[in-house]
């Protein structure tokens, strides 16, 4: 604080708490949504208080799903996006932190070549290579699978270069004394890197976590079996056409089930999450 | 940069790229030179016959007037989603940066957005918005008399998906923004007090200066997140509707290559996005090694 002016203080407290609510009301009004009756939200303007209907709402959507769209409960889209956001993110950080070791800490033919390849990824988002993926993994027979929901996004040109930005800073002296004590490679992996590598790993976790969970246009191409929607297409799909044919209630309890995980990682992780997304970002 | 030590093996480095390269092979250098080849094919109604045409499907986008609109559309959609997003979250990063009670608290308050999927945002406007039963829809016809309907009116559309774009975003946008207000010496800021400038003389002349390089970057990834980032926010609120005034490129691939079945068509649009997404990279890269020097 330079100097004192209590109205540029009133002025800059308005204007977050401004920005706070605007921000927040979304959500909010989503929460409303899914604790009412469907016959008080379809008169408009729908209440903001919350109802009585939580525990009715979410556990039918939870157990039962919708009867005029997708009939998948949601608790089975929960499971798939808690399976496919823990192997895309676990995955990313075990092929992103091997590789980047082999490219620190090894000199071998094709290393260069190898780091271009990694890199031009970056520049492959899946959304403009979307049939072609799409025919690899019909051909693999991966349509409607774990594997076909994960692998092809596994492949992180940020994380490598995350760990390999990370492998840059460990003092060579640790390395040297490992070598002088007769470690190999791999115990020296175990024993220094992946010890000093913790910060990172949880930083890309977060950020990868939140990735992978909110994944969108990847599982709407190759998911066509109810049991295997994520949470975020299973809302999609309860979505059938006009204002009146949808179960709002249920769509929203469905909402609130589906952004409350990511948004529970990213507040109780919030410096890991601060920490990923400045540096995955460099 | 090298590592002075290394160690030796004839097969273990290989055996540690291998996932990486497996996947990065099998699923982005195959589809993308597929996507590439597909892009001089033309195939006919049933998908039974393809034939080379050169740059044929290229030629014809460019006579495609919807084509044309789409990439209109996006340049629309991009620029407000960016200006919007970043002029709104310097001025919540610049507020957040000056108060000193609560300071950590509106943080938290605010970052939160950004774990929420692009698909979900969508279905939270749609619903607000929704012209027969959205609260906001009641409020704006009672309130001000504004005939709210994105269903049948584009530029409304258009709108609504700008707004829950820059929701989905303006956290990212904040912690950026924030990160660099604090990187700005004190000493600076009290100089300039102490010569007599006020608080908006100090925002103009030496922190709005300061922050460029972050505001630039910024520009970056909120261009490439509209391009790309926003494709479930389309999906789930407009369809590209109504009569394609939200059909942004990315949405024209999927809607054409999945949709219409139009092989050929599609992958020459991926081609094209392609290339823009490599230019945007470049200058990403560029810009960030000139940071990385001073």
């Amino acid at each position: 604080m330079v100097e004192r002016r209590p109205w540029l203080d009133v002025l800059s407290h308005g204007i977050l708490i401004l920005g706070v609510i605007v921000i927040a009301f979304p959500v909010y009004v989503t929460f409303v949504a899914s604790t009412l009756p469907l016959e008080e939200i379809m008169v408009a303007p729908m209440p903001l208080v919350p109802g009585d209907r939580l525990i009715e709402n979410y556990s039918q959507a939870l157990f039962a799903g919708t009867s005029t769209g997708s009939r998948a409960p949601v608790a089975t889209m929960l499971f798939n996006s808690t399976v496919v956001a823990l192997c895309i993110t676990i995955g990313k950080i075990v092929i992103s932190l091997i590789s980047a070791f082999a490219i620190v800490y090894f000199r071998f033919p094709l290393r260069m070549f190898f780091f271009w390849m990694i890199f031009i990824t970056l520049m492959l988002p899946v959304e403009v290579r979307i049939i072609p993926t799409f025919q690899v993994i019909a051909d693999l027979g991966m349509l409607n699978t774990y594997a076909g929901l994960t692998l092809p996004l596994i492949a992180s040109a940020t994380a490598t270069f995350l760990f390999r930005q990370f492998f840059m800073t460990i003092p060579d002296e640790l390395a040297e004394a490992a070598r002088m004590d007769g470690a190999g490679p791999m115990r020296f992996f175990w024993d220094v890197v992946v010890p000093l590598s913790k910060t990172s790993m949880a930083a890309l976790f977060v950020i990868q976590f939140i990735y992978g969970w909110n994944q969108y246009l990847w599982p709407l191409l190759i998911t066509t079996d109810e049991s295997m929607y994520t949470a975020v297409i299973g809302i999609k799909r309860m979505i059938v056409g006009g204002d009146a044919a949808n179960e709002w209630n249920l769509v929203m309890a469905t909402a609130m089930l589906a952004l409350l995980p990511p948004a529970v990682v990213v507040l109780v992780m919030q410096k890991w999450f601060v920490k990923g997304l400045v540096e995955t970002e460099k | 940069m090298e590592k002075r030590v290394v160690f030796r093996s004839a097969w273990l480095p290989f055996v540690l790229v291998a996932p990486q390269l497996a996947i990065t092979v099998v699923f982005f250098f195959w589809p993308a030179s597929q996507a590439v080849w597909y892009s001089f094919q033309l195939q006919d109604a049933f998908g039974l016959r393809t034939q080379f045409v050169g740059l044929q499907n290229f030629a014809t986008l460019f006579k495609d007037p919807n084509y044309l609109l789409s990439f209109r559309t996006t340049a629309v959609f991009s620029v407000a989603v960016a200006g919007i997003g970043i002029a709104l979250s310097l001025l919540l990063a610049v507020m957040a940066d000056r108060v000193v009670r609560g300071a950590m608290a509106y943080k938290t308050l605010l970052i939160w957005p950004y774990a929420v999927a692009a698909a979900v945002a969508g279905v939270l406007y749609a619903f607000m918005f929704a012209p027969s039963i959205g609260i906001v829809t009641y409020y704006m016809l009672h309130g001000f008399g504004v005939h709210w309907n994105w269903v049948i009116n584009g530029d409304q559309a258009m709108l609504l998906v700008i707004m829950a774009a820059v929701w989905n975003q303006i956290s990212y946008n904040f912690l950026f923004f924030l990160a660099g207000l604090q990187s700005i010496p004190k000493s600076l800021i009290e100089a300039a007090a102490i010569d007599g400038a006020g608080p908006g003389r100090r925002f103009w002349s030496i922190i709005f200066p300061l922050l460029s390089p972050t505001a630039f970057f910024l520009l970056v990834v909120n261009v490439v997140y509209a391009f790309f980032g926003t494709f479930g926010i389309i999906d789930a609120i407009t369809q590209g509707g109504p009569a394609q005034s939200t059909t942004i490129l990315v949405y024209k691939v999927y809607h054409d290559g999945v949709k219409a079945a139009d092989l050929g068509g599609s992958s020459a649009q991926s081609v094209i996005l392609m290339a823009i997404v490599i230019a945007l990279t470049v200058v990403q890269f560029r810009y960030i090694e000139r940071r990385v020097q001073y």
